[in-house]
């Protein structure tokens, strides 16, 4: 009986939980991040042209985002590099590797089994580094890394906020991560207008890479 | 006259290097284009280019070729060359675009979910590229678009996202 009354009392919580964070993510609750000195960002560097664009972004931010965390897939070499040169002048960064969720061609049912591996490295990550915001534009690495971020703010462990850019390679249709993180992402940032038509919540900037 | 760079990302692109590794085409890039080498960046490939290698090769000493895997940045490559031949990727697309160089993309038709081909496409109906797949690649390049009528591609603006970003993040004055 107390066992039964207890989970229905987590599960109100989580259900309540889930109900104000979707509020807030749609606009419908004032959703800005509490004002604070610095913001820990983590930055998901999603390998080749995804990587070329998120530095590109990153570059252009005011000095409140920091310290930078990388996170890029265990299988990409070019990234480290690609970050090392961008962050040249910088001592205020630091990288961590992640097994890919999906691999180009993989399926999308083995994907799945991928994205649990994954996020098994993802959670203590996201735990240990606790960071205020996450920006990604994809692909699937960046999947588990939101899924800690959004799981541990429902639980009231960390306010994080999410924003997801769009990888300016979509003209016509959402990505899967795009599609996946409009649920799960404050902010979701597409580089072509045509797109707001499909997806009323996301936001067009102009173009931004 | 510069050289045509050639670039296949951080994947393979085995039917666009076995297509550039023919001396016909590098007497296009040669005789018709006014290009004096090509440099080709062809990634995981398992295809190395072998035809400037040959004996009898037409174009010894008037057209040099070369090839490597990766480079942290192809930035310089891209810089040196007065055509870029890219696959379909954003950062290789951009890159080049920004450089504000001639560019051609390849669109690669065996990948299974080939929404790179959204952005060239785009782009290309703005007017700031053209655009091919394997086997057009030498008619592609015949009538590539004059320089004089390409439209310069528009710098992206970061610091938009960036004001943005301070905006929702609680930095900005919210304007």
């Amino acid at each position: 009986m107390l066992l039964s009354l207890l989970t229905i009392a987590i599960i109100g919580f989580l259900l309540l939980r889930l109900l104000i964070v979707e509020l807030q993510i749609f606009g419908y609750i004032n959703n800005v991040f509490p004002k604070c000195a610095q913001l820990r960002t983590m930055i998901v560097a999603g390998s080749g042209g995804h990587t070329t664009e998120i530095l590109r972004l990153v570059n252009s931010l005011s000095q409140y985002y920091s310290p930078r965390l990388y996170v890029i897939a265990s299988s990409d070499a070019m990234s480290p590099e690609k970050i090392k040169i961008s962050e040249l002048n910088s001592n205020d960064f630091s990288i961590y590797s992640i097994p890919r969720s999906r691999e180009v061609l993989q399926s999308y049912l083995t994907s799945v089994l991928t994205t649990v591996r994954s996020a098994a490295y993802c959670f203590p990550l996201v735990a240990w580094q606790k960071p205020d915001l996450v920006l990604c534009n994809g692909p699937g690495t960046c999947i588990p890394v939101c899924f800690a971020a959004f799981l541990y703010r429902l639980l009231l462990l960390k306010d994080c906020r999410i924003v997801f850019v769009e990888s300016i390679c979509r003209v016509n249709s959402l990505s899967l991560s795009g599609r996946i993180l409009y649920y799960l992402a404050d902010h979701v940032i597409v580089q072509w207008p045509e797109l707001l038509d499909q997806f009323p919540r996301a936001r067009y900037l102009g173009r931004i890479v | 006259m510069p050289n045509v760079f050639a670039t296949v990302g951080t994947t393979s692109f085995d039917a666009l290097i076995r297509r550039l590794d023919s001396p016909e085409l590098h007497k296009i890039l040669c005789d018709q284009l006014g290009y004096h080498g090509l440099v080709m960046q062809i990634g995981r490939g398992d295809y190395e280019p072998v035809a400037h290698t040959a004996r009898d090769y037409p174009l010894e000493g008037r057209f040099s070729v070369s090839y490597y895997r990766f480079k942290p940045s192809l930035a310089a490559d891209i810089a040196a060359a007065g055509l870029v031949i890219s696959h379909a990727g954003a950062g290789s697309v951009l890159e080049s675009l920004n450089a504000g160089k001639r560019l051609l993309v390849v669109v690669n038709d065996d990948l299974m979910h080939n929404h790179q081909t959204e952005l060239a496409h785009r782009v290309a109906r703005d007017g700031h590229l053209d655009t091919t797949v394997c086997v057009d690649l030498e008619d592609a390049l015949k009538r590539l678009t004059p320089v004089s009528q390409l439209k310069p591609f528009p710098r992206g603006e970061p610091e938009k996202f960036a004001k943005f970003l301070d905006s929702v993040m609680g930095f900005g004055d919210g304007d």
